[in-house]
């Protein structure tokens, strides 16, 4: 009973820093907005001529998952900060198993990336996407809870061993913007040079769009049970390996 | 009296730097306990180990009869503690950092919701409970972390310059408060400060520290009768010498960023 009220109060807490944070909010929104304007309807009609079809009704559910990658990494990467404002101690010092500490931290990251996922879901419907009504939508949150608590417990274990924000801008380079890019997010992963096609592979993120495909708009390349799979095990094992590394901090 | 925290040649070094080196005491249960020394000189990398935020490089620390180390969560059940640098959670209100506490605590709901008024009206912020504490200026927070410390009764509450930066007042109120909550409860207090007048006034035991190591221990009587001074300001004094210390830099490093980030 405890530990289940610790994992509430944390989750709880990053829900409230989320919607207090009106800043956070309105940059969450404004980012994927104009990845959807500006890469929707700019590569749309190219995209259609190449008969592709609608690009909006391929890129939104790839921005969906954008956004959540985004929010949860972000999430997780919070260690850092709270550990800089000295607020990390408090929970390191209190009677409870850091693993607790570490699951109530990444459901509640995990949260706050679903509802921003969901934000965004509405943004899209603005733009112009329309998802098909099928039996597989009603696993789209199954997927966008996999991708969200893999993804901020990949932001704490890299957290857990950080000390400064400056490491953060080397997190974005060099592992979420290349995670992104390789994922199939902004285009077809069918017919792939080689060595891209690999890498996306083995990219987690493209399960995730993936499956946010599969749900949202009945296309997919991996199939939607494997999607489900690779995310539920990758984040598995990122969920040890995170509360391994957090269980090790020191302040 | 039995023996509530025992430590032994207890050392960390930090790469080639030795920040405590071979220090040993022990506390007896119930006593004050004032851990004294000039700045850098070992207090916070002690307080640290004994919290088990720090692994030293060596030797054994034993807390309420556990081993930190070896049963870190059996030793968090025991202390509470004040840090010396910031820790709370400026996006919450001042309430919701002391519910935060509680709740880490396990404290029941009814002793929460008592204990939380209690302590917030002892440092006169209950009026203000529904603020943010990133509008609350430096002696506020500083009160917030106090009251939010006290909030569990535990075994050991180790204070890190619990007073820094309190006016009189408050420091008068915090220390009759756990002064009270010492003899009430048998709580064992563990301090460092600077106001070595503070530590005179309400410490059983005192033990000063420099460079690392512990100089001297014993009765406040004691020091005094050691280093033939008439008061604990002095025999530290006596015992540590009257050059000014140079501030930790890893340290300072983190203040210094730590304060970048806050604006």
């Amino acid at each position: 009973m405890h530990y289940a009220n610790v994992i509430y109060i944390l989750w709880i807490r990053q829900l409230k820093r989320y919607l207090r944070s009106r800043a956070r909010l309105v940059s969450s929104v404004a980012q994927p907005l104009l990845f959807l304007v500006a890469l929707g309807f700019g590569f749309g009609p190219i995209y259609a001529k190449a008969g592709g079809g609608d690009y909006i009704t391929f890129l939104a559910p790839g921005i969906i998952a954008m956004s959540m990658l985004f929010t949860s990494m972000f999430g997780g990467i919070e260690v850092i900060w709270d550990k800089q404002f000295g607020f990390l101690k408090e929970t390191l010092v209190a009677p409870v198993p850091r693993v607790v500490i570490m699951l109530g931290r990444t459901v509640g990251g995990a949260t706050v990336a679903m509802v921003q996922g969901l934000v965004i879901f509405l943004v899209t419907l603005v733009v112009g996407f329309r998802p098909e009504i099928t039996p597989a939508l009603l696993f789209a949150p199954l997927v966008m809870f996999l991708m969200c608590m893999l993804f901020t417990a990949l932001g704490t274990a890299i957290a857990s061993r950080l000390n400064d924000m400056q490491a953060f801008p080397l997190v974005m380079n060099f592992l979420v913007m290349p995670m992104f890019f390789l994922s199939g997010a902004l285009f077809p992963v069918d017919q792939l040079p080689r060595a891209l096609a690999i890498a996306v592979r083995l990219n987690p993120v493209s399960y995730g769009v993936d499956g946010m495909r599969a749900t949202l708009i009945n296309v997919n390349h991996f199939g939607l049970s494997v999607d489900i799979l690779a995310l539920a095990l990758t984040a598995s094992v990122v969920i040890v390996i995170g509360a391994l590394l957090f269980n090790k901090i020191e302040a | 009296m039995s023996k509530i925290i025992e430590v032994k040649n207890l050392v960390k070094k930090f790469k080639d730097f030795v920040a405590v080196d071979d220090v040993s005491f022990s506390v007896e249960k119930g006593q004050i306990f004032a851990f004294l020394g000039p700045n850098g000189a070992g207090k916070t990398t002690t307080i640290k180990m004994l919290t088990t935020l720090l692994d030293p490089t060596s030797g054994s620390i034993m807390l309420n009869g556990f081993d930190v180390m070896v049963n870190p969560n059996e030793t968090r059940k025991s202390f509470g503690i004040i840090f010396q640098d910031p820790s709370l959670d400026t996006e919450l209100t001042a309430f919701e950092n002391m519910e935060f506490h509680a709740v880490l605590y396990g404290l029941g709901r009814k002793t929460m919701d008592d204990r939380i008024k209690e302590l917030m009206e002892l440092v006169e912020l209950w009026d203000r409970k529904d603020e943010l504490v990133k509008n609350f200026s430096g002696g506020m927070k500083r009160r917030l972390e106090i009251a939010r410390g006290l909030l569990h009764h535990p075994a050991v509450l180790f204070m890190d310059e619990p007073t820094l930066g309190l006016d009189p007042q408050t420091r008068n109120h915090m220390w009759s408060y756990i002064k009270n909550l010492n003899e009430k409860e048998q709580i064992t207090v563990f301090v460092t400060t600077h106001y070595i007048e503070e530590a005179e006034k309400v410490a059983d035991r005192v033990a000063i520290i420099d460079h690392g190591k512990i100089v001297m221990q014993g009765t406040t009587t004691e020091l005094k009768e050691a280093t033939k001074t008439d008061n604990l300001e002095g025999a530290f004094l006596a015992l540590t010498g009257r050059s000014i210390r140079p501030q930790d830099a890893g340290n300072d490093a983190m203040r210094l960023g730590a304060r970048m980030w806050r604006r």
